[in-house]
């Protein structure tokens, strides 16, 4: 019985991250349509932001050093930073461009980035460790769960609670979800294009901070592909959660956290190495079953 | 009118995959030429990669759906080849997992080559069968999906494709001539897809899906046809990969090959034939360019050098740079044709249906209207 729970939490917590990571897709997609292959990328500037920038085998830490507030706020400004950059120099001229050329371009920046972290910091791999008081055990009843993993759900859940509250109720919350909802009648109306796609990206991009600094306490591991893995994940979740929807994100994220976890688990022992393939598969069956994801936004019917 | 000029018309009317041929075989000849070794293999991969970029064209290209899946195509290409004609003697130690009759048997290279590129095509026919019936963004996650699960799937079947080691001892049958003849053919049989009533069709419906459909436009089962068609050359090129190195591994048909190839797509244009073999050319020699540079040139007593992942961001700022200034590509999505005869015959069916898009009255009158709300003047 609390094996199983302590199953459940480990599978909680990774499809926590995955849907911080499916949000940080999702926001963007619903506001210019843009399937953001770069996204991966800005996560793994999120953890190299916290290294001094320079070729050695080592990694000095700089910004990672710093009390866990002035941290997490420094790198989420850097991320910020790259992910306007990105807006300003690529996207912004390929504001009338077709979806799939957007994502085309991605790709390329993508492409761009990763190479430029591996001439400015090496291709190899660096071992970080922040806030080794993570991985200690936290005991609740019989239960003795990872510490990194209730912190994970916690902070998944509030920031959940914290971007609700906001597209709910702030101005430019809701002016996104309504240009999500039907951009040229949202910029008829008065929402300025430029500030809600900036804001969409600034989100997101503290979304993918957030995301890198709890994945690198899970890995302690800084590496020049460390996102790609977690971009591929959010862009599957938010496809077969509905793309557009942002509750579909989260949802995805937490389906495919859970039921990788659970089929970790569950696959006989020669199998268990073919499971990203049991989970590409079955997102693959989920299209084909409900094409327009499990949760459809009203922006994505198409009309005739 | 008397027969010659018909014959002279009608060439010119094709000039297209001719001029394509010329080229790659002066190419090929200057590569026979140059009798430099390193240039010569440059020549060759440049060739398989034309190979696999127009069968990358042949679906994305006409269909409009992109996709990120082919290189798992060229992956099940080149390991074909290897269960078919490598290594008679060690197979059965590396590979225990195939079939006795596949073990038993050593296929001769060109057989091994045609039946690599059957086997992605038959692939391709069954999960096609399934992806196929989605559109636009969710098509193209579904074929990264594909791509993903194949290469799970061949980097851990370890009885069947000796794992992430790399399987080594396939016979070297692919030359200069070898490659630029399966290139030829790859183009020749592009173009006369593209101007097959099947590519018709299928490119009627890249422009207006509802349209096609509504016109009896099949549209899934064109779009599964130019699927298979294309991972057939997709295919090959794998198989003529695995002949040229004689070893291959998981890990050179995954994301940096896909990147490379529709980068070579989107800068030569994606849905002319002619962008698919202009693109290859030009990112060939980009790629090659760079790699130079990042070796080094003696400027005076000094050497200057690019420092190494300089070629793969050339690579993207190209792209990117391509994207925004001209979004159709270098050939500006049109088909080259023979230069110094002007074609005054009436334009090829298939790019009657692109401009057609582009300038009818009605879509030009509602695109500029869109343009000018979109930049918040209302008309």
């Amino acid at each position: 019985m609390t094996s199983a729970l302590q199953i459940l939490i480990d599978a909680i917590s990774v499809g926590s991250l995955y849907a911080l990571a499916a949000l940080g897709v999702g926001l963007v997609f619903g506001v210019l349509r843009l399937v953001n292959f770069a996204y991966g990328d800005f996560i793994t500037v999120g953890s190299y932001a916290l290294i001094v920038p320079s070729a050695s085998i080592t990694a000095i830490l700089f910004i990672g050093n710093w009390p866990w507030p002035l941290l997490v706020v420094a790198s989420a400004i850097i991320v910020m930073i790259v992910a306007l950059i990105c807006d300003f120099v690529v996207f912004r001229p390929l504001r009338q461009a077709s979806p799939a050329v957007l994502m085309i371009a991605s790709f390329g920046l993508s492409y761009i980035i990763q190479n430029a972290i591996i001439i400015i910091y090496n291709a190899r791999p660096k071992a970080i460790g922040i806030w080794p008081g993570l991985a200690e055990a936290i005991a609740i009843g019989d239960l003795r769960v990872p510490g990194l993993q209730v912190v994970t759900i916690i902070v998944a859940l509030g920031l959940l609670a914290a971007l609700v509250l906001f597209l709910r109720k702030s101005r430019f919350g809701v002016q996104m979800r309504a240009a999500a909802e039907d951009f040229q009648m949202a910029r008829m109306l008065g929402v300025q294009a430029n500030t809600v796609i900036g804001t969409a990206f600034v989100i997101s991009a503290f979304l993918a901070a957030i995301v890198s600094l709890l994945f690198l306490c899970q890995v302690g591991v800084v590496s020049f592909h460390m996102g790609t893995q977690l971009m591929l994940i959010a862009f599957i979740a938010t496809v077969i959660g509905g793309m557009g929807s942002l509750v579909g994100a989260v949802v995805g994220g937490y389906a495919i956290g859970i039921g990788g976890t659970l089929l970790q688990v569950m696959l006989p022992e020669n199998l268990r190495y073919f499971r990203d393939a049991f989970v590409f598969g079955a997102v693959i069956v989920i299209l084909l079953v409900r094409p327009q994801g499990l949760l459809v936004a009203r922006a994505a019917r198409e009309r005739v | 009118m008397s027969r010659t000029t018909t014959l002279g018309s009608f060439l010119r009317a094709h000039s297209t995959p001719i001029v394509l041929s010329l080229v790659l075989i002066l190419i090929a000849l200057v590569a026979t030429a140059a009798q430099s070794s390193s240039f010569d293999r440059t020549v060759i991969d440049l060739l398989i990669r034309v190979v696999f970029v127009v069968g990358l064209y042949i679906f994305i290209g006409n269909s409009g759906v992109v996709s990120f899946g082919h290189a798992a195509f060229m992956m099940i290409g080149a390991y074909a080849t290897g269960w078919q004609d490598c290594c008679s003697m060690t197979k059965s130690f590396f590979m225990p997992g195939l079939p006795q009759f596949v073990l038993d048997t050593t296929v001769p290279p060109p057989v091994a080559t045609f039946v690599a590129g059957l086997f992605a095509a038959l692939f391709a026919l069954l999960v096609g069968a399934a992806i196929m019936r989605l559109s636009g963004i969710g098509a193209s996650i579904a074929t990264f999906a594909m791509l993903v699960v194949v290469n799970v799937v061949y980097s851990n079947w370890d009885s069947v494709t000796a794992g992430t080691s790399t399987m080594t001892g396939i016979p070297a049958f692919t030359d200069r001539w070898v490659a630029l003849v399966v290139a030829l053919i790859a183009i020749f049989a592009a173009y006369l897809y593209q101007i097959s009533r099947f590519g018709l069709m299928l490119r009627t419906s890249r422009e207006d899906e509802i349209a096609a459909k509504a016109s009896g436009v099949d549209v899934v089962g064109q779009r599964l046809l130019a699927f298979a068609l294309s991972a057939f050359f997709a295919g090959l090129a794998g198989a003529l990969y695995a002949h040229f190195l004689g070893t291959i591994s998981v890990n050179a048909f995954y994301l940096d090959l896909t990147f490379i190839t529709l980068a070579m797509l989107v800068v030569g244009g994606l849905n002319s034939l002619s962008g698919a073999v202009v693109g290859v050319i030009c990112i060939s020699a980009l790629i090659e360019i760079l790699r130079q540079l990042e070796k080094g040139i003696d400027v005076g007593s000094t050497s200057i050098a690019l420092p190494g992942g300089a070629q793969e961001i050339g690579l993207g700022i190209a792209m990117v740079l391509v994207l925004i200034f001209r979004q159709r590509g270098i050939t500006g999505n049109q088909e080259i044709t023979w230069p110094l005869l002007r074609v005054t015959e009436k334009p090829g069916r298939e790019q009657e249906i692109d401009r057609a898009h582009t300038t009818s009255p009605p879509a030009s009158r509602w695109r500029h209207l869109s343009k000018l709300i979109k930049q918040g003047g209302v008309p």
